[in-house]
């Protein structure tokens, strides 16, 4: 017994490193993966290019915005009041002189965007469940081939960063543009001399992450639940 | 068949049952199965559909878990097995050809035999090149850079049995082979197998209802209800199906 059971651990030991599948072999399937089934990963990425563009664009116009305010011009507050921002300075706020004419984001705008950010979610949650049981049969053959189940985990994450990470960065420059074009022609040439790249910078970058978290958040469900089902389940859920 | 006895069992299936669940009802439909292959043969599971022969193969593919009772591969109790002994076993021990072919979609036939020996760590070159010799074998060496979806079903199944082989596997378990296949390429797929089972002495293990099959056969396995119904080899075979196996055997 206690012969048996140090043979198998020896064994375990040979066997761990015989299974592999190297990273660059994973990032060149998920990517042909992507390129084959191109007008699905664009449905998928399309929701995705949405909210975070959505996201970028609320961010950049306030920062322009914000820019704006602290130029004190009686002209432009009048034009951000017009936009329904408040630039005018509260009692509290007159006695810190810091931040003075600071303009947040109003609870409305913040409670859009979770939501926008929340049905973008569901969205991708339901686009990765369909492409992910489409592939069920794929799945339980490459198990069958002898793949772990964390080799279809990352092959699948893998194509979710890729599609997040175009879909993100496409919303992120959109959502940016957008709101560049929107200020410009709301507030006049004024933006492009308080331009504060730094400020807008941050916020494409911060919407971009937000991005390819959703899309990664979108698609670790379905998958873990793929790559957990034993082969011939999985080979069986197509038929 | 005294002298099979000193040969080794490549599997062994012990009292195994598998039991669904069919929404409320529980159904038996593997019912204690016992069973000895020996290695270097060609076994057919033979059996109406509904026996549990399929059942019975993803058992002996340590692909689907037994209710009770166990599958030992070369000695090994399947089910003591953690994942990645169990990928191994899949990856390096056992080649599957299935009825549906089951080629992944996006990679040409020549991927599609190396994925295999990825998994195994083979590096690209070698793989290419075992690749390329199995594709030789089958007849397909022409065809290396197809998608399935360009190849014909007699073509893909053989691209699955150059992926079956990509490992150098001891048991080869080919589910219904035939059974997307009209009946010319489905011989030549039969004759594939037994090619393989004589030269290579892999143990082939077949599911299926191809009377085609029994010619080729060492050993019959009979399902009936989940349970063994005989074990006939193939001179008994003969007796029993006459007609239909005189013309082919050599």
């Amino acid at each position: 017994m206690e012969n048996n059971t140090s043979f198998l651990r020896q064994k375990k030991q040979l066997t761990r490193h015989h299974v592999v599948m190297p990273f660059t072999k994973s990032v060149g399937i998920a990517f042909r993966s992507i390129k084959a089934r191109f007008l699905r990963s664009i449905i998928t990425t399309i929701s995705l290019v949405l909210a975070v563009s959505f996201l970028c664009f609320t961010q950049v116009t306030s920062d322009i915005a914000n820019s704006l305010a602290s130029l004190e011009n009686a002209d432009l507050q009048r034009k951000l009041t017009a936009a329904g921002y408040d630039p005018a300075p509260d009692t509290k706020e007159e006695t810190t002189q810091t931040n003075k004419w600071a303009i947040k984001n109003s609870p409305k705008q913040k409670w859009i965007v979770s939501l926008s950010l929340l049905v973008c979610v569901v969205g991708i949650v339901n686009a990765q469940l369909m492409a992910v049981t489409e592939r069920f049969r794929e799945i339980g053959t490459m198990k069958c081939l002898g793949a772990l189940n964390h080799f279809i985990v990352r092959l699948f994450m893998l194509e979710a960063l890729m599609e997040g990470g175009a879909g993100a960065s496409a919303g992120a420059v959109f959502g940016a543009l957008f709101a560049l074009l929107t200020s410009f022609f709301q507030y006049g040439s004024t933006v492009i001399y308080t331009l504060p790249l730094q400020d807008i910078l941050l916020s494409m970058g911060k919407a971009f992450i937000t991005g390819c978290i959703l899309s990664l958040a979108g698609v670790i469900y379905p998958v873990i639940v793929a790559a957990r089902m034993e082969p011939v389940e999985a080979m069986r859920m197509e038929n | 068949m005294p002298e099979n006895h000193e040969e080794s069992k490549i599997v062994r299936v012990s009292n195994v049952t598998k039991n669904f669940h069919m929404g409320k009802m529980e159904v038996q439909v593997l019912k204690g199965i016992n069973l000895d292959i020996t290695a270097g043969r060609y076994i057919s599971i033979m059996g109406p559909s509904g026996s549990g022969k399929s059942t019975l193969f993803n058992m002996i593919g340590g692909l689907d878990k037994p209710t009770s009772g166990q599958v030992f591969i070369d000695e090994v109790d399947i089910a003591q097995l953690d994942a990645y002994e169990l990928a191994w076993l899949r990856c390096r021990k056992i080649g599957y050809i299935f009825q549906t072919f089951n080629l992944i979609p996006l990679m040409t036939a020549l991927e599609n035999v190396t994925l295999p020996m990825t998994f195994a760590g083979v590096n690209s070159d070698d793989a290419n090149d075992r690749g390329m010799t199995l594709l030789k074998m089958v007849g397909l060496e022409s065809r290396y850079n197809h998608k399935p979806s360009e190849l014909s079903g007699g073509q893909q199944q053989r691209v699955a049995a150059a992926r079956a082989l990509a490992n150098d596997p001891g048991i080869i378990l080919a589910d219904e082979p035939t059974g997307n296949l009209d009946l010319r390429t489905g011989e030549e797929i039969i004759s594939l197998l037994q090619q393989l089972s004589q030269e290579k002495n892999i143990t082939i293990i077949s599911a299926t209802h191809d009377f085609k099959m029994l010619n080729v056969s060492d050993q019959v396995v009979w399902i009936r209800d989940g349970q063994v119904d005989k074990i006939e080899n193939r001179d008994e075979l003969s007796i029993s199906l006459g007609e239909i196996s005189i013309g082919n055997r050599h």
